[in-house]
């Protein structure tokens, strides 16, 4: 019925297992499925569990067209050994999982640590934060800070986070910041 | 034990199958000795080796690919030397298996439970969570049958499966939930256009139909259709007809539309309803029934109410009011990632920014005052304003309802003079926003508090005029209430000189009776009422509609397509394209509630054309957010308003209320019209119903309960419990806030530790557990967690259902990996010399069924 075509794909098995390792329902990895495969080449829909899909394709997606992150979640996300950042299916979920709705802020901040972490270096450092500003102002000339306001934003930014003082922020400080966020977790959210 | 494992990874009835296979097996032992336990576990032996080979193989053959190669296959078969031997080693132990560790194995499988049913909130990849959920699922499948003795093991494996299939049963019906919510797809289309706070709007007016449903089912099932299927059927009696002197009238469309002639004298209106105790065969008390549902519409409303405004406050923990992570929390959650337009993005990233150079500029320029002095000028001229405003329009209110009790009075009126009141009203509920938004623009709030000021303040006009109403109705009904005294009386005597004249004549014929539509009427005050509320309703809907329409849609139409030939730009000019009101939306929203739930009573259709309203109003207005709005200049993110948007319609909940249950408790229900005609009051009717219905201690204890001397002291004792409840809530905040510095001062303390140790926690080794992959080349977690587990333990493949635990660093696990190896041997009861290297070809199953992987299943396969 309702469910047809598209669950035919996904064994049964896998599905329960799927939802019991994400926070998505049922519906919502048959939605991802779909979606998900609709981002592949007509050839490879068969086997969609086992096809990645190139970044390039990814970022199609109207979830990420206009984030500003897209390029460091694709990255996150990706377990792509060749560092192409392309996704297979369960990454796919990994990511939808993160970002849904009933996802707890724990782990949301955990992952958002790694979105804003552009060196992957485990911290964010002074370049993190400047990459970051620059990413939330935009590509757009006159909504750049200059030099010395962000600076000045930067150096708050640590004076406010940075509770050891060793000039970055760690992801307990991190998560320390962001759980105290009123919005952070409603935030933090994208719903195919 | 390493068979075992992968045994279990089978098709579920073949588990189930060896398992009890496996009781069996236990059962002859304790029964008949070593002897045939030897047997037994030959057979079973036989039964298992040869899929295991399989599931082996296949396994092998997945994990060469993935990483080890040729070491890979020599490693597993030095497991598979070491499993055997240590199984059969250890094989002797099993009958020792004491209370001790059984309470241990028990805790065990507890413990791999909660890891499966918390792993989704590990930070972990995808197949590195499949892989421990595979091997947590083995192991409890494997021990939780073993666990209770005798008729207690039958009872705990009952137990187990009852519990799972309730878990299954629940995640079904939780997916069932989902897709059963409606417009979904609308809602998070205009989120990701508009941003949250838009989409904050859709969400509560979708829960808002939600509840108007069940109201209208209420009311619909257990008041109207009784009534229109066993009442007595229109036409038999006066309250059901038309007046003589209406009926030529009673269907012109402009009757109909004011909502008299033949609409007025139907079930939509409290005058329809017979004061009959009992209708139809099924003995149905309609007046009791009447009274019941009109009591529960408020009682369902307000639970529904409070109940969600709880879960919304427990939802929110943080309540971000401290100020300390200002920058940061701009930095880190400011983005909202439901948007998925790039326009709204744009406007996303010009807010964030300006935000940013605000706040800087703020800090560095946080002495300076005089600028506050001038904006706290300028905040308390727009309340004086605003305030002006507000008794303006109150007192225009009442100005007008006056003047239409005169108009009322007077014959031939016109269309205009008739509805007054109502274009009145939607005038001033149209214009008068915006006005106030204009003044809002003096106090430079920020959006969010922006729009919070502006709520209450449509908030107090809305109130203003409909208690202005109200008031105006209220002298309207008192004069209604003079005019049926007089009116009952010429009924009388109206009714009793049919009677003798028509005794007067000749006595053998019976006198035909006076036909309904001939009585004199009272004016049946709660119809009034009830008419009232309904054309209040429906000028509402029709002004909303009409707004959007021209104010949106022509609008947006007008701009969009005279801009090619216009003097300056029409889209970044003057007109523009129309913002979306939130405020005011949400304000009409709430407002039409409150008076559907004034009105429901004396209106019992009233909540039908609610429903009509909201379905309507849900497409109507997605359509035209999407078509012809654009998205905010500053695009705020909703935040916790929910909770604002439901104590406001807490707070019309209760003030709607008041009049319904004033007029139920003071004023006389009239004496020709409704359930309780005849009754002196209308709760009469439960006493009435009590005495009748109900054996006679019932009244007796009523009698009692509804003494002054006991409600006063039960009044008494609900004010003390209020005030020691809330006493304990404040001491609880307080403690909250203790224990949050301290929390606080303690992280800081350890912080400054850590510093100084390497990266010793759990949470960290997570971080590199995930950060390692991508960037390296062939290192999935799996991989790293072997060679993990290889280099300190060599080759122990006796540790491997504690490995996900032990790697993992999870608190919980506490390295307790090792501690359950040894139970874990306990049933398997193969003897030295059929190790799992002889296959045994050709031999018969004796289970005759296929034990193999089953295909379709997938498992071995997994899509990575």
């Amino acid at each position: 019925g309702a469910m047809g075509g598209s669950v035919s794909f996904i064994p049964q098995d896998l599905l329960g297992e799927y939802q019991e390792l994400t926070f998505l329902s049922k519906q919502e990895i048959l939605l991802a499925y779909k979606r998900f495969s609709e981002l592949l080449p007509k050839e490879e829909r068969e086997n969609a569990c086992s096809a990645r899909v190139p970044k390039s394709h990814i970022l199609t997606l109207p979830e990420l067209r206009a984030n500003p992150f897209q390029h460091r979640i694709c990255r996150v996300f990706s377990t792509s050994e060749t560092g192409d950042d392309s996704m297979s299916f369960e990454d796919f979920l990994d990511m939808l999982s993160v970002f849904s709705d009933s996802a707890n802020s724990d782990i949301k901040s955990q992952y958002a640590f790694r979105i804003f972490d552009f060196d992957d270096d485990g911290t964010l450092g002074r370049n993190d934060l400047e990459q970051l500003v620059n990413c939330l102002t935009g590509q757009g000339e006159e909504s750049q800070l200059s030099s010395a306001d962000m600076e000045q934003l930067i150096q708050n930014i640590l004076e406010e986070s940075d509770i050891d003082r060793d000039g970055t922020i760690n992801l307990s400080e991190f998560q320390h910041v962001v759980s105290r966020s009123p919005d952070f977790a409603s935030s933090f959210k994208i719903v195919l | 034990e390493d068979k075992e494992e992968d045994e279990s990874k089978e098709e579920d009835n073949g588990s189930q199958q060896k398992r009890a296979s496996r009781r069996k097996n236990y059962q002859r032992k304790t029964r008949d000795g070593k002897k045939a336990r030897e047997e037994g576990s030959q057979k079973k032996d036989r039964g298992k080796t040869a899929p295991t080979k399989d599931q082996k193989e296949s396994e092998n053959k997945e994990k060469k690919t993935t990483k080890r190669g040729k070491e890979g296959e020599n490693k597993q078969k030095k497991d598979r030397k070491n499993s055997t031997s240590s199984a059969s080693s250890n094989s002797s132990d099993e009958e020792s298996l004491s209370e001790e560790e059984l309470a241990m194995l028990k805790e065990q499988v507890e413990q791999k439970k909660k890891l499966i049913s918390t792993m989704r909130n590990k930070p972990w990849r995808m197949v590195k969570k499949l892989s421990v959920l595979r091997e947590a699922q083995d192991f409890v499948e494997k021990f939780e049958g073993a666990l209770g003795k005798g008729k207690g093991k039958k009872l705990y494996a009952y137990k187990m499966m009852m519990a799972k299939k309730w878990v299954k049963f629940k995640r079904d019906f939780e997916n069932f939930k989902t897709q059963c919510i409606p417009w979904e797809m609308k809602i998070k289309e205009v989120e990701s256009h508009f941003g949250s706070s838009v989409a904050s709007y859709f969400i509560f007016l979708r829960w808002m139909y939600g509840v108007n449903l069940v109201l209208f089912g209420l009311i619909f099932g257990l008041v109207i259709i009784p009534e229109v299927l066993m009442g007595m059927p229109y036409g038999s009696m006066p309250r059901k007809t038309v007046p003589r002197a209406e009926q030529a009238t009673a269907m012109d469309f402009s009757v109909l539309w004011d909502f008299e002639g033949y609409i007025k004298y139907s079930a939509l209106f409290y005058g329809y309803y017979n004061n009959q105790r009992t209708i139809g065969w099924l003995k149905y008390r309609l007046p009791m029934a009447y009274f019941m549902v009109g009591i529960s519409v408020f009682g369902y409303s307000l639970m529904v109410v409070i109940r969600s405004m709880a879960r919304n406050a427990n939802e929110s923990t943080a309540d971000g009011d401290d100020d300390n992570f200002i920058f940061s929390w701009k930095m880190f959650t400011s983005w909202d990632y439901l948007i998925g337009n790039p326009e709204t993005a744009d406007n996303k990233f010009a807010s964030i920014t300006t935000s940013f150079k605000e706040s800087i500029v703020d800090e560095q320029e946080s002495n300076k005052d005089e600028n506050i002095h001038l904006r706290r000028f300028l905040r308390v001229l727009a309340n004086v304003l605003i305030i002006c405003c507000l008794c303006g329009s109150g007192y225009l209110i009442y100005f007008v309802v006056k003047r239409s009790q005169t108009f009322s009075k007077m014959q031939n009126v016109g269309w205009y003079e008739r509805n007054e009141v109502e274009i009145v009203m939607s005038l001033l509920g149209m214009f008068c926003p915006p006005l106030f938004e204009t003044i809002a623009a003096l106090e430079n709030y920020h959006p969010r508090i922006g729009l919070k000021w502006q709520l209450g303040r449509i908030f107090a006009l809305f109130l203003g005029n409909l208690y202005t109403f109200l008031l105006a109705l209220m002298d309207d009904v008192n004069e209604k209430l003079a005019e049926e005294d007089v009116v009952k009386n010429i009924t009388h005597w109206t009714l009793l000189g049919h009677h003798n004249s028509s005794a007067g004549n000749d006595s053998t014929v019976t006198p035909p009776p006076l036909d309904p539509a001939d009585v004199p009427r009272g004016p049946c005050w709660e119809t009034t009422v009830g008419i009232e509320f309904v054309r209040l309703t429906v000028s509402d809907i029709l002004v909303t509609y009409i707004t959007i329409l021209v104010g949106d849609f022509i609008r947006a139409c007008f701009v969009r397509f005279v801009n090619y030939c216009w003097c300056w730009d029409l889209e970044a000019g003057f007109p523009s394209y129309a913002e979306f009101d939130i405020s005011g939306n949400v304000l009409g929203l709430i407002f039409n509630q409150g008076m559907i739930w004034m009105g429901s009573f004396y209106a019992p259709g009233l909540v039908g054309i609610n429903v009509l309203r909201l379905l309507t109003s849900m497409y109507f207005q997605c359509w035209a957010v999407m078509s012809s709005n654009v998205p905010h200049e500053r695009v705020f993110k909703a935040s916790k308003s929910n909770n604002f948007y439901m104590g406001l319609l807490l707070l019309i909940l209760f003030l709607s209320l008041l009049p319904v249950a004033y007029t139920i408790m003071s004023l006389p229900p009239s004496f020709d019209c409704g359930p309780f005609s005849g009754k002196k009051r209308m709760y009469d009717v439960i006493q009435e119903t009590i005495e009748l219905d109900f054996p006679l201690f019932v009244a007796k204890i009523f009698s009692y309960v509804a003494n002054p001397g006991l409600i006063i002291p039960a009044i008494l004792l609900m004010v003390l419990a209020i005030y020691y409840l809330n006493a304990v809530s404040e001491a609880y905040q307080r403690a909250n806030a203790e224990l949050k510095k301290k929390m606080q001062m303690q992280r800081e303390e350890e912080k400054n530790k850590r510093n100084n140790k390497a990266s010793s926690n759990p949470m960290l080794q997570d971080l590199e557990d995930l950060l390692t992959p991508s960037t390296k080349t062939e290192s999935t977690p799996k991989q790293a967690e072997d060679k993990k587990i290889e280099s300190p333990n060599g080759t122990s493949p006796v540790r491997k259902p504690g490995r996900g635990e032990v790697l993992d660093g999870s608190p919980m696990a506490g390295g307790r990996g090792a501690a359950f190896t040894r139970p874990s041997q306990v049933f398997v009861t193969q003897p030295r010399t059929l190790g799992v290297r002889a296959p045994y070809p050709g031999q018969p199953r004796p289970w005759g069924h296929p034990l193999g992987p089953v295909p379709g299943r997938g498992r071995g396969q997994p899509c990575y």
